[in-house]
């Protein structure tokens, strides 16, 4: 006999209501079953108005974060027979506005992973003829961890600053930032530290450290923007007692 | 009755909760976090309270047995017995935070967390044990 288990999902009709509800829905629970197969078995068999975000099933695009039990988890990667007998329930991400039902808006945060640059930038670009820019092993580990960020936004879910101050810049942008700072064939530190100096930057960062906790690539957004502060501070310090070196 | 829905896909109605004012209290991290926040009470405290016995000290023998007795006294042990454990707290959460700020790296290769948590550890002992030397030397 098969298990089966209750997913109380969150539902907000905007076209009907002002506040969501929550609707439980019963599904099988097979061995290999994640999250994200049961609600593809509500939208399929139960309940077609079903809205939720997803995309390759594979912890790869970062589509479908939710809370899960009130943890920011990847429906992809969280099996159902972890909660047995349950019931269990599935939010849409924490601190974004919903859209419908399972859906956030996530217009805040690619408006801020633009600004902190996250690509490589060159005071000069070198003529194509004169080949890629090369860079050893030893420069790629460097930075490697953070470049596995895959804008899941977990993370964002699990930081209360972000919650309370929305200017903040966030985890996963301060990770991508500090990736591209370490990235041995970048010019932008100084552009990127224009903006992230700033208070709703990485000084907005209490260090409460759960982002790091939540993330599924283990990219320690924590650590970066920890990291980021201390060269921060090398780099007012030496502005503040050799002026002259700051161009 | 609803009030007349004016949703459409042009002009989205979002749903925005507010964030409690008690987000900290449902969730250990979160209240280890805060605990951690409010530990540097307690340290600020210490040293205003070294500072005052430094005071008593300078004044003479006479100001410095009075502020011992003072220190004697039952509030007194039990806020430095509390004082004691937040201190404790503070002192080991930030030590073993410690290597998520500061990456050290030998030969290309970064070190193990543990190299920076526990420099930090030895450090801290050392630091101790000349105090403890030099107040109980006689």
């Amino acid at each position: 006999m098969t298990d089966t288990i209750t997913l109380e999902v969150m539902r907000y009709r905007p076209e009907q209501e002002t506040e969501p509800t929550f609707q439980g829905y019963e599904v099988p629970v097979r061995q290999d079953w994640v999250v994200l197969d049961a609600l593809n078995y509500i939208k399929d068999r139960l309940d077609g108005s079903l809205s939720y975000r997803w995309s390759c099933r594979m912890g790869v695009c970062g589509s479908c974060g939710m809370m899960v039990n009130g943890e920011p988890k990847l429906t992809c990667a969280t099996f159902l027979s972890h909660y047995l007998p349950g019931p269990m329930r599935v939010e849409p991400l924490r601190y974004f506005p919903v859209v419908r039902d399972l859906v956030i808006d996530m217009t805040d945060f690619m408006g801020k992973l633009q600004r902190v640059k996250p690509w490589i930038v060159r005071k000069e670009e070198k003529p194509l003829s004169q080949g890629e820019y090369l860079q050893t092993p030893e420069e790629l580990d460097i930075y490697k961890q953070f470049s596995m960020c895959i804008n899941c936004m977990l993370c964002y879910a699990a930081c209360p600053v972000y919650g309370l101050d929305p200017q903040f810049i966030g985890p996963a942008a301060i990770a991508l930032a500090q990736r591209y700072n370490m990235d041995s064939r970048d010019q932008g530190t100084k552009q990127r530290l224009e903006i992230l100096s700033q208070h709703e930057g990485i000084w907005g960062c209490t260090f409460i450290g759960e982002c790091s906790k939540v993330c599924p690539k283990e990219v320690d957004p924590a650590g970066a923007i920890q990291q980021y502060k201390l060269t921060a501070t090398k780099e007012w310090f030496k502005a503040f007692l050799l002026p002259w070196s700051v161009k | 009755m609803n009030p007349p829905s004016v949703y459409n896909g042009y002009n989205p109605r979002w749903y925005r909760p507010r964030v409690s004012t008690y987000w900290w209290l449902w969730q250990w991290a979160y209240l280890k976090f805060i605990l951690r926040e409010l530990s540097s009470v307690f340290v600020a405290y210490f040293v205003v309270l070294t500072l005052l016995q430094l005071h008593a000290l300078r004044q003479g023998p006479e100001a410095y047995a009075a502020f011992q007795e003072w220190l004697k006294t039952l509030w007194v042990l039990a806020l430095n017995a509390v004082s004691l454990v937040f201190v404790l707290f503070h002192t080991i959460t930030w030590f073993n935070l410690a290597p998520r700020a500061i990456v050290v790296r030998l030969r290309g290769k970064r070190m193990p967390d543990q190299w920076v948590s526990g420099s930090n550890y030895v450090a801290w002992l050392v630091v101790s044990v000349v105090a403890a030397w030099l107040v109980l030397r006689g």
